[in-house]
């Protein structure tokens, strides 16, 4: 996370080999973080910058020399004289193998470069089955929520628990193939801790929640991302100043966002900031 | 944290039932699970009412607590009958008819009262077929029977409830025992006896020779964890020891839930005290401020047992100012991992955290943490009591001392035996009377270890020749398989074991256990999706993918007893035909 003034404490430097480069590192630095900054594309769909690691989903598995098994490179930490390879058969059959898995037990359609990364790992989406159809819960005027979409990557959870809102509304729920994302007794959100902040929907990265807006053009076909200008502004309502990205199709509002490296809102906001621009398209 | 309760009122059993459990301590987060459990042992289920109770009372988001309550299989979030009977119908209480008595129970009357269920392992395999029945109440009704037959299950769910039988005691010559020196001699209740028979010396030994002796005893012991990891004890307490902190903790790992294993209920439950001054040694070495056993939720009497031992010590002041308590699991496997078990001793889901760091870096709240298995910690006694020489004159260099086995399926005498590292598995299975038919394969190490042929019974029971075999010691699980087994249910009985245990936080073993079972079911049917070689190549990838890429040990060896299978026995059915091709 960003650091925001202040003191900054000292770090160590930490040698370590990726793809055979020799790389400088500082301490406290995953494994991922130094690949991206190498240019290196590890894929990821749990990891989210502004999120402890989740470590859920395994795609960013990696070869560490003298690991029994790949490790996860969003969530280990760099140390000195590691010998990292990103892209070795091991690691690609592991990738191949997650994909795999996701698209027979998840509708993926949404998600940002899953049809990308399948065509480059070779994943055969149909090979374990296909997912099965699940009920869209339509509990609230805000967003809208479609299991069948959604893959436990636990980033709800932690953006509305400790990692960002402390409301603690959603958890896991249930275990292992039953494993869901629940309220307790699944109550309705209106009649939970929800405070509707739309931080669980600002980092879901398969659309399995969704802004109203973006549920009733998908449901239509005419969600476009390429026809959405996105726009950065300063949120209206009180005196924090956070930073506000308007996502635009066809001169409406269909989205909010918040970039999650703003030293302000680290990509989070809440509901009036997230929700509260209906006015602006009252005439 | 702002919390909103649920809106629900408890009744008074419920109140009464969480009200127990905190009052005489404050109401921390970690003891959501003792009261959950609370709530199920008085009143058979936990409603709406007692979960608002219980997070009103704890401070615990009601989302967490149903996402805990919702996590352990012996807790029940509907309505449930007051009396359940938990039937096995896993790896060797299948091998002894356990689908049959689950068959005939399914074609019986169903009472609102009473039910059955199916379970995983109770960890009881010496007398399967095994069963546990539980009835709510105040006090609950919580014991294990076995063997049973159709007519004693029914009989269980209807009539009185059912006694515990005896232990089966030990079946070998006992002039050689140490780590089962005491079973079935001492009696388990009694402080005297136990100290009659040498109890509590190896403590004054400890205390003696100071901490920093018994952490290079142990090490030069070179004894080797007997929960099925094999890290070397020593290493781990002077980790801890080492740690720049004023808090550390004990942990011992009594979560044994690894199918075919009962060595450390049998510990428990006949030489409760042994694990207590291994407890109190282990603590005094690491100087640690607390410890914890951490026993698996059907075990009862080993929960009693223990608790009885640690409060009659604690009365003769042989505890100093330690405290040690005990918690019990509430129904699931991955709690024997050790950082699940962590997690569910702080309150929260079972689910294993990202390694490193280490528990004894960073363990329970955060503190670093000995975390050791029932036997290691009896093992570890006998090092302090009689020195590292006389420890590692038993058994090979790599593998230093005494083991105990679990020998269950098709053998004459099942039981936990104990054995010198390095004796043949052939001879093992001779000290348990032998097989009872012609043997068709061993699994070794449980549901996570692998197959072995009938070929490979000179394999010497080490952790070095294990290593080299390919297979695995693990817990020390060895259930014989007679001629004629149908190889086929075993594997997709394994797989549905898997399925039904993981944590689902991983994408690798939530979904790769359940595409295991489901292939596995093909395999038993005959009917593949596509050809036999498309589902071996599932099987490959499969098996990569867990191995590789899943979070803990649980996902990582779910297909290895399936893979080792495959490599041995005739499991696909076009095998016969391409050979043939050939």
């Amino acid at each position: 996370m960003a650091h925001d003034g202040g003191l900054v404490p000292l770090r160590r430097k930490v040698q370590l080999t990726i793809d055979g480069a020799h790389v400088t590192a500082t301490e406290g630095q995953t494994i991922l973080d130094v690949a991206r900054s190498l240019g290196l594309d590890v894929p990821t769909l749990c990891f989210a910058p502004n999120l402890s690691p989740a470590n859920a989903c395994r795609l960013c598995v990696v070869e560490l020399e003298g690991a029994r098994t790949l490790v996860p490179s969003c969530a280990r930490l760099v140390e000195p004289g590691m010998v990292v390879t990103t892209d070795s058969p091991r690691v690609r059959d592991a990738r191949r193998m997650v994909l795999e898995l996701l698209a027979a037990t998840v509708d993926m359609q949404a998600t940002p470069r899953f049809a990308e990364w399948c065509a480059r790992y070779g994943a055969r989406v149909d090979r374990f089955g296909a997912p099965e159809a699940r009920a869209v819960v339509d509990d609230n005027a805000l967003f809208v929520r479609d299991y069948a979409k959604c893959m436990l990557c636990y980033k709800c959870v932690e953006a509305c628990g400790d990692d960002a809102q402390h409301t603690f509304a959603i958890a896991v729920a249930g275990r292992g193939a039953h494993a869901t994302i629940a309220t307790e007794l699944d109550t309705p959100l209106p009649d939970s801790a929800c405070v509707f902040c739309g931080n669980c929907v600002g980092v879901c990265p398969t659309a399995a929640l969704q802004f109203r807006a973006e549920h009733e053009l998908r449901a239509a076909g005419s969600w476009d991302e390429t026809k959405q200008t996105r726009t950065d502004t300063v949120c209206p309502y009180c005196g924090v100043g956070c930073v506000l990205t308007l996502h635009v199709q066809d001169d409406r509002i269909v989205k909010v966002t918040s970039p999650s490296d703003s030293a302000v809102t680290h990509g989070q906001l809440c509901v009036k900031g997230r929700f509260g621009f209906e006015y602006l398209g009252r005439r | 944290m702002d919390l909103k309760p649920i809106d629900a009122i408890p009744t008074d059993d419920e109140r009464a039932a969480v009200d127990h459990v905190l009052a005489a301590r404050p109401p921390t987060r970690d003891l959501l699970l003792p009261v959950l459990r609370a709530i199920q042992a008085r009143v058979g289920w936990i409603s709406k009412g007692a979960l608002a109770h219980a997070c009103a009372r704890l401070h615990v988001p009601p989302a967490e607590a149903w996402g805990v309550a919702t996590f352990y299989h012996l807790l029940a979030t509907e309505p449930s009958p007051r009396r359940v009977l938990h039937v096995c119908d896993d790896v060797a209480c299948r091998a002894r008819g356990s689908a049959q008595i689950a068959e005939s129970l399914a074609k019986g009357a169903s009472r609102d009262d009473a039910a059955w269920k199916r379970s995983p392992c109770l960890g009881q395999c010496e007398r399967a077929p095994a069963a546990l029945l539980v009835q709510a109440g105040a006090p609950p009704i919580e014991r294990a029977i076995g063997p049973i037959d159709a007519a004693i299950a029914r009989e269980a769910i209807d009539g009185a409830p059912p006694t515990t039988p005896a232990s089966s005691g030990v079946h070998q010559p006992r002039e050689s025992l140490r780590l089962l020196a005491r079973v079935g001699v001492v009696d388990p209740e009694s402080l005297d006896d136990y100290r009659a028979h040498g109890g509590f010396s190896a403590l004054r030994r400890a205390h003696e020779l100071g901490a920093a002796w018994v952490i290079r005893e142990v090490t030069d012991a070179k004894l080797l964890g007997r929960g099925g990891a094999g890290f070397p004890a020593g290493r781990k307490w002077a980790a801890v020891a080492q740690q720049p902190t004023s808090t550390r903790y004990v942990v011992c790992n009594a979560d044994e839930s690894e199918p075919g294993t009962f060595k450390d209920r049998v510990l428990l439950e006949e030489d409760p005290f042994a694990i207590v001054e291994a407890i109190a040694i282990a603590a005094f070495a690491v100087s640690a401020a607390r410890a914890f056993v951490y026993v698996r939720g059907e075990y009862p009497l080993a929960a009693a047992r223990v608790e009885h031992a640690i409060a009659a010590a604690r009365r003769r002041g042989l505890l100093g100012d330690l405290p040690i308590e005990v918690r019990r699991g509430a129904g699931a496997y991955v709690c024997g991992e050790e950082t699940a078990l962590l997690e569910s001793l702080e309150g929260r889901r079972g689910e294993p955290r990202s390694k490193p760091p280490f528990p004894v870096e960073r363990g329970l709240f955060a503190a670093p943490t000995v975390i050791n298995n029932v036997e290691t910690l009896a093992a570890a006694l006998l090092v302090v009591r009689d020195g590292a020489e006389a420890f590692t004159a038993i058994g090979t260099a790599e593998s230093a001392g005494p083991r105990l086995f679990c020998l269950s399926g098709d053998v004459a005498h099942p039981g936990v035996y104990e054995a010198p590292m390095g004796l043949p598995l052939r001879a093992l299975i001779e000290l348990a009377g032998g097989a009872t038919q012609g043997i068709a394969g061993v699994l070794l190490g449980g549901a996570a270890g692998t197959f072995v042929g009938p070929d490979e019974l000179d394999l010497r029971l080490t952790f070095e020749d294990t290593r080299r075999a390919g297979t695995t010691l693990g817990s020390g699980v060895v259930v014989v398989f007679r001629d004629g087994t149908d190889f086929g249910a075993v594997l997709h009985g394994l797989a549905g074991f898997f399925r039904h245990e993981s944590c689902g936080q991983c994408v690798p073993c939530r979904v790769g256990t359940a595409k295991l079972d489901e292939l596995l079911a093909r395999v038993r049917a005959g009917a593949p999706d596509g050809s036999w070689d498309d589902e071996r190549a599932r099987l490959r990838d499969l098996g990569h993918v867990l191995r590789e890429a899943s979070i803990c040990g649980l996902g990582q060896s779910a297909a290895s007893a399936v893979e080792s299978a495959a490599r041995r026995f005739a499991i696909w059915p076009d095998v016969g035909k391409r050979e043939e091709d050939r």
